[in-house]
């Protein structure tokens, strides 16, 4: 359950709309063809994503102990599913499936 | 002139189609597990039409309430668009009231359609990006509302379907870490974010971590640009 109330959860909600409506509009509120873009600015746009990226995947196994429970052990063998049937096929779709199924199968199963 | 826009539209679009279920509706079961009617998922899907953020918004629903945090954690996740926009200011011009749309609608997938398809002459092109901009749209709020509705109705053990959110992650971060040359900014990344979460504990890691990757993005921006710099020429 939710540990917010309804309320909460509506502004919530409301701050990932208005956030990501900001980031879609603003180039085309601020920016124009005769005025350049800022350097820096191009620079994140190119040098952001990655790191970002990197981030997030921290983010989702926050939840994880390596010094209790199973030590990490489903996490660690799932992403190397998910890593090396990226790096063979390049097919996202193929990688997300076949990672998140050992994950289901190993934490069900036998951890 | 509608029709035609369809037709030239819709094959660019099937690829997305199963992506977007796939996940859609992982998204919409994720929602059911964790509580929330399928009134949520419809919403979201319909109004945030991001997905990466929409699973980012799972926990955040689940977690105490921080709508600063949940800001700062959008506009971070989000800033991509900043970039696409700057792309598109040329594409979406003289778009009349579509244009509208076609900025609300720029999630990852549609933008990389618009921005690099090869618009035969005779279509329409604000049709066309309009139609890929619904389409992706449709096929994403389908999906997350599905799912939301089949979620009570499933049986078989959900236990470990988070998972689908690191794996999306975990490709998408292959997928820019494979087009970079120096890996700099993917270490930043997970370095830095790796740090704040072992010294400051998984409730108050984000907004430092995100702070310190903007400031060592800023530090090594020499570095990094030039490596830009070697592999743009290197590429030519």
């Amino acid at each position: 359950m939710s540990p917010m109330t309804i309320p909460q959860q509506i502004i919530t909600i409301a701050m990932c709309i208005l956030g990501t409506m900001l980031t879609r509009y603003l180039p085309f509120l601020i920016f124009s063809d005769k005025r350049p873009t800022p350097q820096y600015i191009l620079y994140l746009g190119k040098a952001l994503p990655c790191a970002i990226f990197g981030m997030l995947v921290v983010y989702c196994l926050k939840d994880v102990s390596i010094l209790s429970g199973t030590h990490g052990l489903p996490e660690l063998i799932a992403i190397g599913v998910t890593v090396a049937l990226h790096l063979w096929k390049k097919q996202m779709l193929l990688s997300i499936a076949g990672g998140t199924m050992t994950y289901m199968l190993l934490i069900q199963l036998f951890f | 002139m509608k029709t035609k826009a369809l037709k030239a539209a819709f094959p660019y679009t099937i690829p997305i189609f199963a992506g977007f279920w796939f996940l859609a509706l992982a998204y919409g079961i994720l929602m059911n597990k964790n509580g929330f009617s399928f009134v949520y998922p419809f919403f979201m899907s319909l109004l945030i039409f991001g997905g990466s953020l929409e699973f980012i918004a799972v926990t955040l629903l689940m977690s105490p309430f921080a709508p600063v945090a949940a800001l700062t954690m959008t506009l971070l996740i989000q800033a991509r668009h900043l970039f696409y926009g700057i792309a598109m200011l040329d594409k979406y011009k003289d778009m009349g009231w579509k244009k509208y749309y076609l900025i609300f609608g720029m999630c990852d997938e549609t933008f990389s359609i618009n921005y690099t398809a090869d618009i035969p002459e005779d279509v329409d092109r604000g049709w066309f990006m309009f139609f890929v901009t619904l389409l992706n749209h449709l096929y994403w709020v389908s999906g997350a509302t599905i799912g939301g509705l089949i979620g009570p109705y499933l049986h078989f053990n959900t236990k470990g379907l988070d998972f689908v959110m690191t794996a999306m992650f975990l490709t998408i971060f292959m997928n820019q870490w494979m087009k970079e040359k120096k890996k700099y900014t993917g270490l930043i990344g997970i370095i830095a974010t790796a740090l704040c979460l072992i010294l400051l504990g998984k409730n108050h890691f984000m907004i430092p971590a995100m702070m310190a990757i903007i400031i060592l993005l800023t530090l090594f921006k020499k570095p990094i640009s030039t490596a830009y710099t070697e592999s743009e020429e290197n590429a030519q």
